[in-house]
């Protein structure tokens, strides 16, 4: 594998700098007065989703891409974004549904918000199982670019699963639902928490979606040189 | 919860929230390494077999050195038909 570039390593530092800035922001953030210390886990809440659906629809456009020029390269890109946005997703998902236990007295409702989250991880864990289950390279690529264009619509959807249906999620940015249960609003010390959350997590995934980039191209090394040798 | 008059202690919620998240990506950069790792260990062992094997090289010991000409025994030599036969006289 070739050496990482000066540039990466860079990022990685940091990627863990903000990190440990936006743990350290969060946690002293000023205390949500009906919810408490467990709405502290919001900013990370927030942070994850954005990329992860960032990612998301990435990978989407990866897909055309690839379909569009037939380069393989577009598939490993789509293959990174989907792969960090899965982990990230994991991480929105559990959150809320810790934050749910003592805001809605319940680890899991099957509210709109939360099924579509759960169907876009799945779908997206389903991605993984089909490509795995292709062993032509080009094959798995123009499958793999189909599916994660037709699943990059949940993302969307799950997005705006909150703005149009009828959910206890709450609408925090953007929006006000009357049928919400623990929604608040922002002081600054907190919008400055929340907006710094993105900002490191959107660093964190470009720093993360690099590396996967790196160990795809090296995965793609790898197989080339089998069959290489195999012949 | 939300008809309480003082803040709940849900502190623990936020522990295991925040445990769970450096957990889970703590696990993903170890994925990363480790299947980097084994690549690398592939890549060396794909390049070792691709390179070309060299000459194998058998020595028999205490063989008396002979030259072909000197031993009646050349296996160079043509070997000898029928027709070649029926030409000689």
């Amino acid at each position: 594998m070739q050496p990482k570039p000066l540039a990466l390593r860079i990022l990685d530092i940091v990627a863990l700098i903000v990190l440990g800035i936006a743990t350290y922001m969060a946690l002293n953030a000023p205390t949500e007065r009906v919810m408490g210390e467990v709405q502290k886990v919001f900013y990370f809440h927030i942070g994850t989703a954005w990329t992860a659906l960032l990612g998301f629809i990435l990978a989407a456009v990866f897909s055309v891409v690839y379909l569009v020029t037939k380069d393989l390269k577009w598939d490993r890109l789509q293959v990174a974004a989907i792969e960090v946005s899965l982990v990230f997703f994991l991480i929105t998902i559990v959150l809320g549904s810790i934050w749910a236990r003592p805001a809605w007295n319940t680890w899991w409702t099957w509210d709109p918000r939360l099924t579509t989250a759960a169907v876009t991880e799945l779908i997206y864990v389903a991605y993984f199982m089909l490509r795995q289950g292709i062993d032509d390279p080009d094959r798995r690529a123009r499958f793999g670019a189909v599916y994660a264009l037709v699943g990059g619509l949940s993302a969307p959807i799950t997005f705006f699963a909150i703005r149009l249906f009828r959910t206890i999620h709450p609408v925090v940015i953007g929006g006000t639902n009357p049928e919400a249960d623990g929604g608040f609003s922002m002081t600054a010390d907190m919008r400055t928490a929340f907006f710094f959350g993105l900002f490191a997590f959107t660093i964190i995934f470009i720093d993360l979606f690099w590396n996967r980039i790196r160990l795809g191209d090296l995965q793609e090394k790898v197989e080339q040189l089998k069959l290489k040798v195999s012949m | 919860m939300f008809f309480q008059e003082a803040t709940p202690d849900t502190s623990g919620y936020m522990i295991a929230g925040y445990a769970i998240t450096f957990l889970v990506m703590a696990l993903y950069v170890a994925s990363m390494y480790l299947r980097s790792r084994n690549l690398n260990q592939d890549m060396t062992t794909l390049q070792e077999l691709e390179k070309p094997a060299p000459p194998v090289q058998t020595f028999v010991k205490n063989e008396p050195k002979k030259s072909a000409a000197s031993s009646g025994n050349n296996r160079s030599a043509k070997p000898v038909t029928k027709r070649a036969r029926k030409k000689t006289p």
